[in-house]
């Protein structure tokens, strides 16, 4: 126990600021980006849709590894993309914190996709009529009328997605490298200690890495529970 | 003067829907079966289901024409819809719920909201959500909230299917007194004909995405033209026709041949009749008489259905007796015959 209290006051902390960081930007972006693909994809047909809904969902399918070997090939700057980055914007993905945003975001977003999907199908489509005849716009029927009724779903979609951008691991690696102070994240930190042999400093942070699952988790039967009260128990 | 016009064609998947709705009546009903298009017909007015050709125009104001390339959003038609479930969203406060089709959420909108909701004696649960308000007052919030933005016409679909027979009753008569002040044409789409003869002065009948007779409400139950009419107006009894001559008709079903007073049209198919017109009939056989041969008997908290055996086994014809009529057969016995009056024999067309 003393062990983990020394630990605690030399111990270099960035890494539980860069995973929190890269898992909140990840989150905002997926949360928008989650809830707008969500919308156009159940308005197309069943063919179409199961296609958009197949690619969408990919990243989270994939090994992360597979997700991170297709983003290098997109942003590394021997490449067209990566060149056209790097001379145009002065943008560098590879090895920069950037990197850690993009990699955690193209695997966490399928989680917000689908759950965002499947609070919006379980959405009684005459709520959106009436909104209409009522003269509503389409911006804020859907603001004021459909997230919120989808509620419960999106939220544990956004809690969900920041679990998962926070322990992104193998396309971080990948794309981001593992910079301490710069890309080093908790999880990489994990690997790296364990391959030095520092067992106490991993099961550190795992300890840190358990409590904030275990929140996140806790948090998402909180809000979702709230809207459970009247569900008959079977 | 208000009108409305509502010329749709449709076409979707198996289903045809041809409709024209042309009325200057303030209550128009529609009764249909479900699946018959009616609810269709009324979501193409609003807006919210797609029409392949037509023209649509309420008060004046052209909402959709294929020809012309019109075909106003939902948003900008005008046009009130009250939906089966009345729709009310379940996030937000009763007065929320009013206040959404007002736009700005300033003191001016929440005012006329409150007003709105004072008048349908709602005041007092404005805080409230709607999954906290009993199926009438669900109803009340919905109407509250399609009356305070004041539209042109008001569309309302099987508003009372979602509530139990006590309250619907109730709500019947409740939405004839709500409706009273608004000025503007109301259509109700049902397949009750308690309800829309209640509520309509002009009725349309729709069978199979076609109308199939419109006219007077009261005129379309007295004279339905059309079987599927008669079925809807809640005719029970029906028999195949054969026309002799000009004053008789042979309803082959019931092996009796009528004789009228009235011509009889040479094109009718079949003949219909009421299960509450036959009058009994003790000893002698009468003209347009059938048999009273008993096939059973239902007994209802307020009247006796009757079933006759006819000559087609498969239908039965059913007489429906209540009060003091069935008083007098307690005393006499059961009829030997059932007469079958000449005014109310309804005289139709497939």
């Amino acid at each position: 126990m003393n062990g983990f209290i020394d630990l605690a006051k030399t111990l270099d902390w960035s890494p539980l600021w860069i995973s929190l960081k890269t898992g909140v930007v990840a989150t905002i972006i997926s949360f928008f980006l989650g809830l707008w693909a969500a919308r156009k994809v159940i308005r197309r047909d069943y063919r179409v849709k199961s296609i958009l809904d197949g690619i969408l969902t990919l990243p989270m399918v994939l090994p992360p590894t597979v997700a991170g070997f297709f983003l290098l090939l997109i942003f590394s700057r021997r490449r067209p993309f990566g060149i056209f980055l790097n001379d145009t914007f002065d943008i560098q993905v590879v090895h920069t914190w950037l990197g850690c945003i993009i990699a955690a975001t193209v695997i966490a977003f399928p989680l917000m996709y689908r759950n965002a999907r499947a609070a919006f199908e379980q959405i009684d489509a005459n709520l959106v009529y009436a909104g209409r005849t009522l003269g509503m716009s389409e911006f804020s029927i859907f603001w004021r009328i459909v997230v919120p009724t989808a509620g419960p779903g999106i939220a544990s979609g956004t809690i969900l997605t920041f679990a998962r951008a926070m322990g992104e691991y193998g396309a971080t690696s990948m794309l981001a490298g593992n910079i301490p102070g710069k890309t080093g994240t908790v999880s990489q930190r994990i690997a790296m200690v364990i391959q030095d042999g520092d067992y106490l400093t991993a099961g550190f942070w795992v300890v840190i890495v358990l409590i904030i699952a275990f929140f996140a988790i806790f948090l998402i039967n909180m809000i979702t529970g709230k809207h459970m009260k009247n569900v008959r128990k079977w | 003067m208000k009108r409305l016009h509502a010329d749709i064609h449709r076409r979707i998947g198996g289903f045809d829907l041809n409709v024209l709705i042309e009325s200057d009546a303030s209550r128009i009903g529609i009764l249909g079966e479900s699946g018959s298009g009616k609810s269709m017909t009324l979501k193409s007015i609003a807006g919210i289901e797609a029409v392949d050709s037509g023209h649509i125009e309420v008060d004046g104001r052209v909402l959709y024409d294929s020809s012309e390339k019109i075909d106003l959003k939902p948003q900008k038609r005008n046009v009130g819809y009250m939906f089966q479930n009345y729709a009310l969203f379940p996030t937000m406060s009763v007065l929320k719920n009013v206040m959404a089709g007002l736009g700005k959420r300033n003191e001016e909108n929440r005012s006329r909201a409150m007003d709105m909701l004072k008048r349908f004696r709602m005041d007092g649960y404005e805080d409230k959500l709607p999954g906290e308000l009993s199926g009438g007052q669900q109803q009340r919030v919905a109407l509250a909230r399609i009356m305070v933005t004041d539209p042109a016409l008001i569309l309302l679909d099987e508003p009372y299917s979602a509530l139990d027979s006590y309250l619907r009753d109730r709500m019947q008569v409740e939405m004839l007194e709500m409706l009273e002040d608004y000025t503007g044409q109301v259509v109700m789409v049902s397949h009750s004909r308690d309800e829309l003869y209640r509520f309509s002065e002009e009725l349309f009948i729709v069978s199979e995405g076609q109308i199939i007779r419109h006219g007077e409400t009261k005129s379309v139950f007295r004279d339905p033209e059309h079987e599927i009419a008669a079925r809807l107006t809640g005719c029970k009894n029906f028999s195949a026709a054969r026309t002799v001559d000009e004053h008789t008709v042979e309803a082959s079903d019931w092996g009796v041949t009528l004789k009228l007073e009235r011509e009889i049209p040479s094109d009718i198919t079949s003949i219909g009749y009421r299960a509450h017109c036959f009058e009994p009939v003790w000893g002698e056989r009468q003209e347009n008489c059938i048999r009273f041969d008993l096939l059973r008997t239902d007994d209802l908290p307020f009247e006796k259905n009757y079933y006759i055996r006819t000559v087609n086994d498969d239908s039965p014809v059913c007489w429906f007796v209540q009060g003091e009529e069935q008083r007098i057969i307690d005393e006499r016995g059961l009829p030997d015959y059932l007469k079958i009056k000449e005014e109310q024999v309804l005289l139709l067309k497939q």
